[in-house]
Protein backbone atom coordinates (compact mmCIF):
# COMPACT_ATOMS: atom_id res chain seq x y z
CA UNK A 1 0.00 0.00 0.00
CA UNK A 2 1.27 3.41 -1.13
CA UNK A 3 1.59 6.73 1.62
CA UNK A 4 -1.16 9.50 1.13
CA UNK A 5 1.07 11.86 0.38
CA UNK A 6 2.39 10.13 -2.88
CA UNK A 7 -1.22 9.02 -3.33
CA UNK A 8 -1.99 12.82 -3.43
CA UNK A 9 0.71 13.46 -5.53
CA UNK A 10 -0.21 10.72 -8.19
CA UNK A 11 -4.14 12.19 -7.97
CA UNK A 12 -2.97 16.09 -8.43
CA UNK A 13 -1.06 15.44 -11.72
CA UNK A 14 -3.63 12.83 -13.41
CA UNK A 15 -5.02 14.46 -15.82
CA UNK A 16 -8.88 14.08 -14.61
CA UNK A 17 -8.17 15.66 -11.86
CA UNK A 18 -5.71 18.73 -13.10
CA UNK A 19 -6.52 21.99 -11.01
CA UNK A 20 -8.58 20.58 -8.44
CA UNK A 21 -7.88 22.39 -4.90
CA UNK A 22 -5.66 20.40 -2.75
CA UNK A 23 -8.32 20.37 -0.21
CA UNK A 24 -10.65 18.35 -2.85
CA UNK A 25 -7.45 16.11 -3.64
CA UNK A 26 -6.66 15.71 0.03
CA UNK A 27 -10.05 14.16 0.81
CA UNK A 28 -9.96 11.83 -2.12
CA UNK A 29 -6.44 10.68 -0.57
CA UNK A 30 -8.78 8.95 2.49
CA UNK A 31 -10.20 6.62 -0.15
CA UNK A 32 -8.07 6.17 -2.83
CA UNK A 33 -5.18 3.11 -3.02
CA UNK A 34 -3.61 1.79 -6.16
CA UNK A 35 -3.70 -1.18 -7.77
CA UNK A 36 -1.86 -2.95 -11.11
CA UNK A 37 -3.44 -5.11 -13.24
CA UNK A 38 -1.70 -7.21 -15.76
CA UNK A 39 -3.13 -8.52 -19.37
CA UNK A 40 -6.23 -10.39 -19.37
CA UNK A 41 -7.00 -9.59 -15.89
CA UNK A 42 -10.34 -8.13 -15.31
CA UNK A 43 -10.92 -4.97 -13.35
CA UNK A 44 -14.63 -5.83 -13.44
CA UNK A 45 -17.37 -7.58 -15.03
CA UNK A 46 -20.83 -6.53 -15.93
CA UNK A 47 -23.53 -6.84 -13.27
CA UNK A 48 -21.04 -6.93 -10.66
CA UNK A 49 -20.97 -3.86 -8.64
CA UNK A 50 -19.54 -0.86 -9.11
CA UNK A 51 -17.21 -0.47 -6.14
CA UNK A 52 -14.55 1.47 -7.81
CA UNK A 53 -13.86 4.52 -10.00
CA UNK A 54 -10.20 4.25 -11.68
CA UNK A 55 -7.63 7.13 -12.93
CA UNK A 56 -5.57 5.16 -15.31
CA UNK A 57 -2.00 6.17 -14.92
CA UNK A 58 -0.21 3.97 -17.33
CA UNK A 59 -1.19 1.19 -19.67
CA UNK A 60 -4.43 0.00 -21.76
CA UNK A 61 -7.93 -1.15 -20.81
CA UNK A 62 -10.42 -2.64 -23.06
CA UNK A 63 -13.95 -1.91 -22.61
CA UNK A 64 -16.12 -5.36 -23.50
CA UNK A 65 -19.39 -6.42 -24.19
CA UNK A 66 -20.03 -10.47 -24.24
CA UNK A 67 -22.20 -12.21 -26.53
CA UNK A 68 -22.73 -15.74 -26.62
CA UNK A 69 -22.33 -16.09 -30.71
CA UNK A 70 -19.95 -13.50 -30.60
CA UNK A 71 -17.62 -13.10 -28.10
CA UNK A 72 -15.98 -10.98 -26.04
CA UNK A 73 -16.82 -7.54 -27.91
CA UNK A 74 -14.33 -4.84 -27.82
CA UNK A 75 -16.10 -1.46 -27.80
CA UNK A 76 -13.13 1.06 -27.01
CA UNK A 77 -9.57 1.03 -25.34
CA UNK A 78 -9.05 3.50 -22.67
CA UNK A 79 -5.73 4.80 -21.97
CA UNK A 80 -3.25 6.56 -19.65
CA UNK A 81 -4.99 10.08 -18.19
CA UNK A 82 -8.29 8.58 -18.76
CA UNK A 83 -11.05 7.94 -16.39
CA UNK A 84 -12.69 4.44 -16.38
CA UNK A 85 -16.04 3.59 -15.33
CA UNK A 86 -19.06 5.35 -14.69
CA UNK A 87 -21.44 2.85 -13.55
CA UNK A 88 -20.88 4.09 -9.54
CA UNK A 89 -22.77 7.27 -10.14
CA UNK A 90 -25.80 5.96 -11.27
CA UNK A 91 -28.13 3.51 -9.28
CA UNK A 92 -28.16 0.34 -9.22
CA UNK A 93 -24.40 0.82 -9.34
CA UNK A 94 -23.51 -2.00 -11.51
CA UNK A 95 -21.28 -2.86 -14.09
CA UNK A 96 -22.58 -2.28 -17.40
CA UNK A 97 -19.70 -4.11 -19.66
CA UNK A 98 -16.72 -5.75 -18.98
CA UNK A 99 -13.37 -3.87 -18.22
CA UNK A 100 -9.80 -6.10 -19.30
CA UNK A 101 -6.48 -4.87 -18.64
CA UNK A 102 -4.97 -5.13 -22.65
CA UNK A 103 -1.12 -4.19 -20.99
CA UNK A 104 0.28 -3.89 -17.42
CA UNK A 105 -2.31 -0.88 -15.86
CA UNK A 106 -1.53 1.07 -13.22
CA UNK A 107 -4.83 2.56 -11.42
CA UNK A 108 -6.08 4.87 -9.01
CA UNK A 109 -8.95 3.32 -7.69
CA UNK A 110 -10.95 5.86 -5.96
CA UNK A 111 -13.57 4.11 -3.60
CA UNK A 112 -17.15 4.65 -4.97
CA UNK A 113 -19.89 4.62 -2.07
CA UNK A 114 -17.28 7.32 -0.48
CA UNK A 115 -16.72 9.41 -3.10
CA UNK A 116 -21.00 9.34 -3.61
CA UNK A 117 -20.76 10.78 0.05
CA UNK A 118 -18.40 13.02 0.23
CA UNK A 119 -20.05 14.37 -3.08
CA UNK A 120 -23.64 14.84 -0.49
CA UNK A 121 -21.44 16.46 2.39
CA UNK A 122 -19.36 18.58 0.33
CA UNK A 123 -21.48 19.65 -2.45
CA UNK A 124 -18.60 21.91 -4.18
CA UNK A 125 -16.30 18.92 -4.14
CA UNK A 126 -19.27 17.26 -5.93
CA UNK A 127 -19.99 19.77 -8.45
CA UNK A 128 -16.26 19.53 -9.00
CA UNK A 129 -16.17 15.96 -9.30
CA UNK A 130 -19.24 15.69 -12.02
CA UNK A 131 -18.30 18.59 -13.98
CA UNK A 132 -15.56 16.58 -15.11
CA UNK A 133 -17.06 13.51 -15.85
CA UNK A 134 -19.88 14.77 -17.68
CA UNK A 135 -16.71 16.20 -20.01
CA UNK A 136 -16.03 12.84 -19.96
CA UNK A 137 -18.97 11.25 -20.48
CA UNK A 138 -19.48 13.95 -23.89
CA UNK A 139 -16.83 12.76 -25.47
CA UNK A 140 -16.98 9.20 -25.09
CA UNK A 141 -21.14 9.84 -26.09
CA UNK A 142 -19.24 11.49 -29.55
CA UNK A 143 -16.69 8.89 -29.93
CA UNK A 144 -19.29 6.24 -29.70
CA UNK A 145 -21.70 8.15 -31.83
CA UNK A 146 -18.91 8.11 -34.56
CA UNK A 147 -18.38 4.19 -34.21
CA UNK A 148 -22.01 3.70 -34.68
CA UNK A 149 -22.06 5.47 -38.15
CA UNK A 150 -19.49 3.37 -39.36
CA UNK A 151 -17.70 5.81 -41.04
CA UNK A 152 -15.07 3.59 -43.17
CA UNK A 153 -18.12 1.69 -43.96
CA UNK A 154 -19.87 1.68 -47.34
CA UNK A 155 -22.36 4.99 -47.82
CA UNK A 156 -25.22 3.33 -49.11
CA UNK B 1 7.86 8.93 -78.74
CA UNK B 2 5.66 7.99 -75.85
CA UNK B 3 2.05 10.11 -75.73
CA UNK B 4 1.99 11.79 -72.20
CA UNK B 5 -1.19 12.97 -70.51
CA UNK B 6 0.50 16.59 -71.07
CA UNK B 7 -0.07 15.93 -75.48
CA UNK B 8 -3.58 15.09 -75.07
CA UNK B 9 -5.14 15.59 -71.59
CA UNK B 10 -8.52 13.88 -72.21
CA UNK B 11 -7.72 10.36 -73.99
CA UNK B 12 -6.53 7.92 -71.34
CA UNK B 13 -3.16 5.57 -72.44
CA UNK B 14 -3.27 2.01 -72.55
CA UNK B 15 -1.55 0.29 -69.23
CA UNK B 16 -1.30 -3.35 -68.57
CA UNK B 17 -1.92 -4.66 -64.96
CA UNK B 18 1.00 -6.46 -64.38
CA UNK B 19 -0.26 -7.76 -60.85
CA UNK B 20 -3.24 -7.36 -58.44
CA UNK B 21 -2.98 -7.85 -55.18
CA UNK B 22 -6.48 -8.16 -52.84
CA UNK B 23 -5.69 -6.16 -49.21
CA UNK B 24 -8.77 -6.93 -48.15
CA UNK B 25 -12.56 -8.34 -49.06
CA UNK B 26 -13.62 -4.46 -50.72
CA UNK B 27 -10.05 -3.18 -51.50
CA UNK B 28 -7.38 -4.39 -54.14
CA UNK B 29 -4.31 -2.99 -55.44
CA UNK B 30 -3.06 -2.88 -59.46
CA UNK B 31 -0.02 -2.90 -60.31
CA UNK B 32 0.70 -1.27 -63.78
CA UNK B 33 2.48 -0.49 -66.67
CA UNK B 34 2.41 0.89 -70.01
CA UNK B 35 1.01 -1.26 -72.59
CA UNK B 36 3.61 -0.11 -74.75
CA UNK B 37 7.15 1.64 -74.62
CA UNK B 38 8.43 3.60 -72.43
CA UNK B 39 7.99 4.41 -68.66
CA UNK B 40 5.19 5.43 -65.96
CA UNK B 41 4.83 8.88 -65.55
CA UNK B 42 6.81 10.66 -62.74
CA UNK B 43 4.25 11.41 -59.69
CA UNK B 44 4.58 13.49 -56.50
CA UNK B 45 3.14 11.95 -53.45
CA UNK B 46 -0.65 13.02 -53.54
CA UNK B 47 -1.08 13.12 -56.74
CA UNK B 48 -4.11 10.89 -58.56
CA UNK B 49 -4.94 9.43 -62.15
CA UNK B 50 -8.31 9.22 -63.75
CA UNK B 51 -8.47 5.40 -64.16
CA UNK B 52 -10.42 4.09 -67.44
CA UNK B 53 -12.39 0.71 -67.39
CA UNK B 54 -12.98 0.30 -70.99
CA UNK B 55 -16.49 0.26 -71.79
CA UNK B 56 -17.54 1.01 -68.71
CA UNK B 57 -16.30 4.72 -67.32
CA UNK B 58 -13.61 6.71 -65.54
CA UNK B 59 -12.75 7.33 -62.10
CA UNK B 60 -10.19 9.32 -60.06
CA UNK B 61 -7.95 7.25 -58.04
CA UNK B 62 -5.00 8.37 -56.34
CA UNK B 63 -1.49 6.61 -56.86
CA UNK B 64 -0.70 4.64 -53.72
CA UNK B 65 2.47 2.99 -54.91
CA UNK B 66 6.35 4.41 -54.31
CA UNK B 67 7.24 7.72 -56.36
CA UNK B 68 10.72 6.28 -57.09
CA UNK B 69 9.44 3.07 -58.36
CA UNK B 70 9.58 3.90 -62.28
CA UNK B 71 8.19 0.99 -63.57
CA UNK B 72 5.19 0.55 -62.55
CA UNK B 73 2.34 2.56 -60.85
CA UNK B 74 0.41 1.43 -57.79
CA UNK B 75 -3.44 2.13 -57.02
CA UNK B 76 -5.63 0.93 -54.56
CA UNK B 77 -9.20 0.66 -55.15
CA UNK B 78 -12.04 0.05 -53.13
CA UNK B 79 -15.24 -1.08 -55.07
CA UNK B 80 -17.94 0.87 -54.38
CA UNK B 81 -20.15 1.23 -57.72
CA UNK B 82 -20.34 0.60 -60.92
CA UNK B 83 -16.89 1.57 -62.18
CA UNK B 84 -14.74 0.73 -59.31
CA UNK B 85 -16.91 -3.07 -59.34
CA UNK B 86 -15.87 -3.35 -63.19
CA UNK B 87 -12.84 -2.54 -62.39
CA UNK B 88 -12.50 -5.15 -59.13
CA UNK B 89 -13.02 -7.89 -61.98
CA UNK B 90 -10.36 -6.93 -63.96
CA UNK B 91 -7.20 -9.59 -63.93
CA UNK B 92 -3.61 -9.47 -64.26
CA UNK B 93 -2.70 -9.03 -67.99
CA UNK B 94 -5.77 -6.90 -68.50
CA UNK B 95 -5.82 -3.67 -69.83
CA UNK B 96 -7.09 -0.36 -68.57
CA UNK B 97 -6.84 3.70 -69.45
CA UNK B 98 -4.98 5.77 -67.43
CA UNK B 99 -5.06 9.70 -67.61
CA UNK B 100 -2.12 11.53 -65.12
CA UNK B 101 -0.53 11.89 -62.70
CA UNK B 102 -3.35 14.69 -62.51
CA UNK B 103 -4.00 17.53 -59.01
CA UNK B 104 -1.34 19.03 -56.86
CA UNK B 105 0.61 17.13 -54.31
CA UNK B 106 1.15 16.62 -50.73
CA UNK B 107 3.55 19.75 -49.12
CA UNK B 108 6.05 17.34 -47.51
CA UNK B 109 8.61 20.46 -48.32
CA UNK B 110 7.07 22.71 -46.25
CA UNK B 111 7.29 20.04 -43.45
CA UNK B 112 11.28 20.41 -43.28
CA UNK B 113 12.58 20.44 -39.84
CA UNK B 114 9.01 19.68 -38.31
CA UNK B 115 7.51 16.51 -37.12
CA UNK B 116 5.50 15.00 -39.60
CA UNK B 117 1.95 13.25 -38.40
CA UNK B 118 -0.32 11.45 -40.60
CA UNK B 119 -3.39 10.60 -39.93
CA UNK B 120 -5.64 8.35 -42.23
CA UNK B 121 -8.83 6.71 -41.94
CA UNK B 122 -9.70 3.71 -43.92
CA UNK B 123 -8.63 4.02 -47.80
CA UNK B 124 -7.48 7.38 -47.16
CA UNK B 125 -4.33 5.50 -46.09
CA UNK B 126 -3.91 4.82 -49.85
CA UNK B 127 -2.72 8.10 -51.18
CA UNK B 128 -0.51 9.20 -48.06
CA UNK B 129 1.38 5.76 -48.46
CA UNK B 130 3.74 7.94 -51.28
CA UNK B 131 4.24 10.39 -48.78
CA UNK B 132 5.03 7.69 -45.78
CA UNK B 133 7.79 6.29 -48.93
CA UNK B 134 9.12 9.91 -49.73
CA UNK B 135 9.46 10.56 -45.72
CA UNK B 136 11.30 7.38 -44.83
CA UNK B 137 13.65 8.07 -47.97
CA UNK B 138 14.60 11.41 -46.47
CA UNK B 139 14.14 10.55 -42.80
CA UNK B 140 16.81 13.36 -41.71
CA UNK B 141 14.24 16.03 -43.36
CA UNK B 142 12.36 15.59 -40.00
CA UNK B 143 11.28 15.44 -36.57
CA UNK B 144 9.24 12.66 -35.45
CA UNK B 145 7.23 10.81 -38.20
CA UNK B 146 3.94 9.73 -36.39
CA UNK B 147 1.60 7.91 -38.59
CA UNK B 148 -2.51 7.55 -37.04
CA UNK B 149 -4.30 4.66 -38.92
CA UNK B 150 -8.29 4.28 -38.08
CA UNK B 151 -10.01 1.58 -39.91
CA UNK B 152 -13.38 -0.06 -39.12
CA UNK B 153 -11.87 -3.35 -38.16
CA UNK B 154 -8.73 -5.68 -37.50
CA UNK B 155 -10.09 -7.30 -40.94
CA UNK B 156 -10.17 -4.40 -42.91
CA UNK B 157 -6.80 -3.15 -42.54
CA UNK B 158 -4.58 -2.11 -45.42
CA UNK B 159 -0.70 -2.40 -46.50
CA UNK B 160 -0.55 -5.16 -43.67
CA UNK B 161 3.22 -5.57 -44.46
CA UNK B 162 4.33 -2.06 -44.92
CA UNK B 163 2.45 -1.52 -41.09
CA UNK B 164 4.16 -3.95 -39.94
CA UNK B 165 7.92 -2.89 -41.21
CA UNK B 166 6.78 0.53 -40.08
CA UNK B 167 5.84 -0.41 -36.57
CA UNK B 168 9.16 -2.56 -36.36
CA UNK B 169 10.94 0.81 -37.09
CA UNK B 170 12.50 2.66 -33.90
CA UNK B 171 12.09 6.22 -36.15
CA UNK B 172 8.75 5.69 -36.81
CA UNK B 173 5.68 5.55 -34.30
CA UNK B 174 2.89 3.96 -36.10
CA UNK B 175 -0.89 3.94 -33.87
CA UNK B 176 -3.74 1.27 -35.29
CA UNK B 177 -7.12 2.72 -34.79
CA UNK B 178 -10.28 0.28 -34.99
CA UNK B 179 -13.88 0.52 -34.45
CA UNK B 180 -14.26 -2.59 -33.24
CA UNK B 181 -13.05 -5.69 -32.57
CA UNK B 182 -12.45 -9.27 -30.37
CA UNK B 183 -10.11 -10.31 -28.00
CA UNK B 184 -6.91 -11.42 -30.03
CA UNK B 185 -6.69 -7.32 -31.35
CA UNK B 186 -3.75 -5.48 -29.10
CA UNK B 187 -4.27 -2.13 -30.32
CA UNK B 188 -6.60 1.02 -30.19
CA UNK B 189 -10.09 0.76 -30.32
CA UNK B 190 -11.75 3.75 -30.81
CA UNK B 191 -12.14 7.19 -32.92
CA UNK B 192 -9.14 7.75 -34.40
CA UNK B 193 -8.87 11.28 -33.27
CA UNK B 194 -8.35 10.15 -29.54
CA UNK B 195 -4.95 9.27 -30.06
CA UNK B 196 -3.87 12.69 -31.22
CA UNK B 197 -4.20 14.17 -27.25
CA UNK B 198 -1.39 11.35 -25.99
CA UNK B 199 0.45 10.97 -30.09
CA UNK B 200 4.12 11.90 -29.92
CA UNK B 201 4.99 15.12 -31.46
CA UNK B 202 5.44 18.82 -30.94
CA UNK B 203 2.12 20.36 -31.46
CA UNK B 204 3.95 23.99 -32.08
CA UNK B 205 6.14 22.37 -34.73
CA UNK B 206 4.12 19.79 -36.52
CA UNK B 207 2.68 19.33 -40.51
CA UNK B 208 -0.34 17.04 -40.04
CA UNK B 209 -1.55 15.31 -43.61
CA UNK B 210 -5.01 13.74 -43.09
CA UNK B 211 -6.71 11.67 -45.79
CA UNK B 212 -10.35 9.83 -45.16
CA UNK B 213 -13.80 10.31 -44.62
CA UNK B 214 -14.92 13.84 -44.31
CA UNK B 215 -16.64 13.32 -40.56
CA UNK B 216 -13.13 11.78 -39.76
CA UNK B 217 -10.73 14.57 -41.19
CA UNK B 218 -13.06 17.15 -39.28
CA UNK B 219 -12.98 15.93 -36.01
CA UNK B 220 -8.97 15.00 -36.45
CA UNK B 221 -8.89 18.79 -37.04
CA UNK B 222 -10.39 19.60 -33.94
CA UNK B 223 -8.36 17.66 -32.02
CA UNK B 224 -5.42 19.09 -33.33
CA UNK B 225 -6.40 22.37 -33.27
CA UNK B 226 -6.91 21.91 -29.74
CA UNK B 227 -3.39 20.37 -29.18
CA UNK B 228 -2.08 23.51 -30.42
CA UNK B 229 -1.45 22.88 -33.52
CA UNK B 230 -2.43 25.91 -36.13
CA UNK B 231 -4.72 25.31 -38.95
CA UNK B 232 -1.95 26.74 -41.44
CA UNK B 233 -0.23 23.27 -40.46
CA UNK B 234 -2.90 20.70 -41.13
CA UNK B 235 -3.65 19.64 -45.00
CA UNK B 236 -6.67 17.41 -46.02
CA UNK B 237 -6.97 16.07 -49.32
CA UNK B 238 -11.05 16.51 -50.83
CA UNK B 239 -12.87 13.98 -52.75
CA UNK B 240 -15.97 14.89 -55.24
CA UNK B 241 -17.15 13.54 -58.39
CA UNK B 242 -15.02 14.40 -61.00
CA UNK B 243 -15.55 14.02 -65.19
CA UNK B 244 -12.63 15.75 -67.01
CA UNK B 245 -10.07 16.13 -64.32
CA UNK B 246 -8.38 19.06 -65.46
CA UNK B 247 -9.79 22.40 -64.42
CA UNK B 248 -12.58 22.85 -67.45
CA UNK B 249 -15.97 21.06 -66.33
CA UNK B 250 -16.42 22.12 -63.01
CA UNK B 251 -18.22 19.07 -62.08
CA UNK B 252 -15.57 19.06 -58.73
CA UNK B 253 -16.00 22.42 -58.04
CA UNK B 254 -16.25 23.31 -53.82
CA UNK B 255 -16.68 26.82 -53.14
CA UNK B 256 -13.57 28.52 -55.65
CA UNK B 257 -11.59 25.79 -55.79
CA UNK B 258 -11.65 22.73 -58.65
CA UNK B 259 -10.88 20.18 -56.39
CA UNK B 260 -9.10 18.16 -59.67
CA UNK B 261 -6.97 21.60 -60.02
CA UNK B 262 -6.56 22.82 -57.32
CA UNK B 263 -6.88 20.23 -55.09
CA UNK B 264 -7.01 17.01 -53.91
CA UNK B 265 -4.60 18.50 -50.72
CA UNK B 266 -5.88 21.35 -48.97
CA UNK B 267 -4.32 23.70 -46.15
CA UNK B 268 -7.29 23.41 -43.91
CA UNK B 269 -7.74 27.04 -43.40
CA UNK B 270 -8.18 27.42 -46.61
CA UNK B 271 -10.89 24.96 -47.44
CA UNK B 272 -12.74 25.30 -43.48
CA UNK B 273 -15.35 27.84 -44.74
CA UNK B 274 -16.43 25.23 -47.56
CA UNK B 275 -16.50 21.71 -44.89
CA UNK B 276 -19.94 22.84 -42.87
CA UNK B 277 -21.75 23.65 -45.94
CA UNK B 278 -24.54 21.06 -46.38
CA UNK B 279 -24.84 21.81 -50.09
CA UNK B 280 -21.35 21.40 -50.86
C1 LIG C 1 -8.97 12.90 -56.03
C2 LIG C 1 -9.63 11.61 -55.69
C3 LIG C 1 -8.86 10.53 -55.32
C4 LIG C 1 -9.46 9.30 -55.01
N1 LIG C 1 -8.68 8.25 -54.65
C5 LIG C 1 -9.23 7.06 -54.39
C6 LIG C 1 -8.42 5.95 -54.04
O1 LIG C 1 -7.20 6.04 -53.96
N2 LIG C 1 -9.04 4.77 -53.81
C7 LIG C 1 -10.41 4.62 -53.89
O2 LIG C 1 -10.91 3.53 -53.67
N3 LIG C 1 -11.19 5.67 -54.17
C8 LIG C 1 -10.65 6.88 -54.46
N4 LIG C 1 -11.45 7.93 -54.80
C9 LIG C 1 -12.89 7.71 -54.84
C10 LIG C 1 -13.30 7.07 -56.16
O3 LIG C 1 -13.06 7.97 -57.19
C11 LIG C 1 -14.78 6.70 -56.08
O4 LIG C 1 -14.96 5.66 -55.18
C12 LIG C 1 -15.30 6.29 -57.45
O5 LIG C 1 -15.38 7.43 -58.27
C13 LIG C 1 -16.66 5.67 -57.33
O6 LIG C 1 -17.10 5.36 -58.64
P1 LIG C 1 -18.09 4.15 -58.92
O7 LIG C 1 -18.59 4.29 -60.31
O8 LIG C 1 -17.47 2.87 -58.57
O9 LIG C 1 -19.25 4.41 -57.89
P2 LIG C 1 -20.57 5.27 -58.14
O10 LIG C 1 -21.48 4.46 -59.01
O11 LIG C 1 -20.19 6.63 -58.55
O12 LIG C 1 -21.15 5.26 -56.68
C14 LIG C 1 -21.82 4.09 -56.18
C15 LIG C 1 -22.08 4.22 -54.71
O13 LIG C 1 -20.84 4.36 -54.01
C16 LIG C 1 -20.84 5.53 -53.24
N5 LIG C 1 -19.52 6.14 -53.31
C17 LIG C 1 -19.02 6.92 -54.29
N6 LIG C 1 -17.78 7.32 -53.96
C18 LIG C 1 -17.48 6.76 -52.78
C19 LIG C 1 -16.35 6.81 -51.93
N7 LIG C 1 -15.28 7.52 -52.23
N8 LIG C 1 -16.38 6.09 -50.77
C20 LIG C 1 -17.45 5.36 -50.44
N9 LIG C 1 -18.55 5.28 -51.21
C21 LIG C 1 -18.58 5.98 -52.36
C22 LIG C 1 -21.88 6.43 -53.89
O14 LIG C 1 -22.46 7.29 -52.91
C23 LIG C 1 -22.89 5.46 -54.38
O15 LIG C 1 -23.79 5.10 -53.38
C24 LIG C 1 -10.87 9.16 -55.08
C25 LIG C 1 -11.65 10.27 -55.45
C26 LIG C 1 -11.05 11.47 -55.75
C27 LIG C 1 -11.88 12.63 -56.13
S1 LIG D 1 -13.41 17.38 -62.85
FE1 LIG D 1 -13.79 18.83 -64.41
S2 LIG D 1 -13.23 20.66 -63.42
FE2 LIG D 1 -12.67 19.15 -62.00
Amino acid sequence: MKQHSEIGAMLAEHEFLRGMSSKHIALMEEFTSVDTFHPGDYVFRAGEEAEYTYLIRSGRISIEIYDPQRGAVLLETIAAEKVLGWSWLVPPYKWCFDARAVEVTRMLCLNAERLRQAGELDHEFGYEFHKRFTGVFAERLRAARLQLMDMYGPLT
Amino acid sequence: MTLTTLDAPMSPLPYRIRQVTWENRDTFSFALAPAGEGSCERFLPGQFNMLYVYGVGEVPVSISGDPAEGDMIVHTTRYVGNVTKAMSRLRADQMIGVRGPLGNHWPAGEAKGKDLLIVAGGIGLAPLRPLIYEALRRRSDYGKIVLLFGTRSPDDMLFRNELRQWRSRFDMDVQICVDRAHQDWFGHVGVVSSLIPRAGFDPYLTHAFICGPEIMMVNTVEALIKRGVSEEAIFVTMERNMKCGIGLCGHCQLGTAFICKDGPVFRYDEMAPWLTIREM
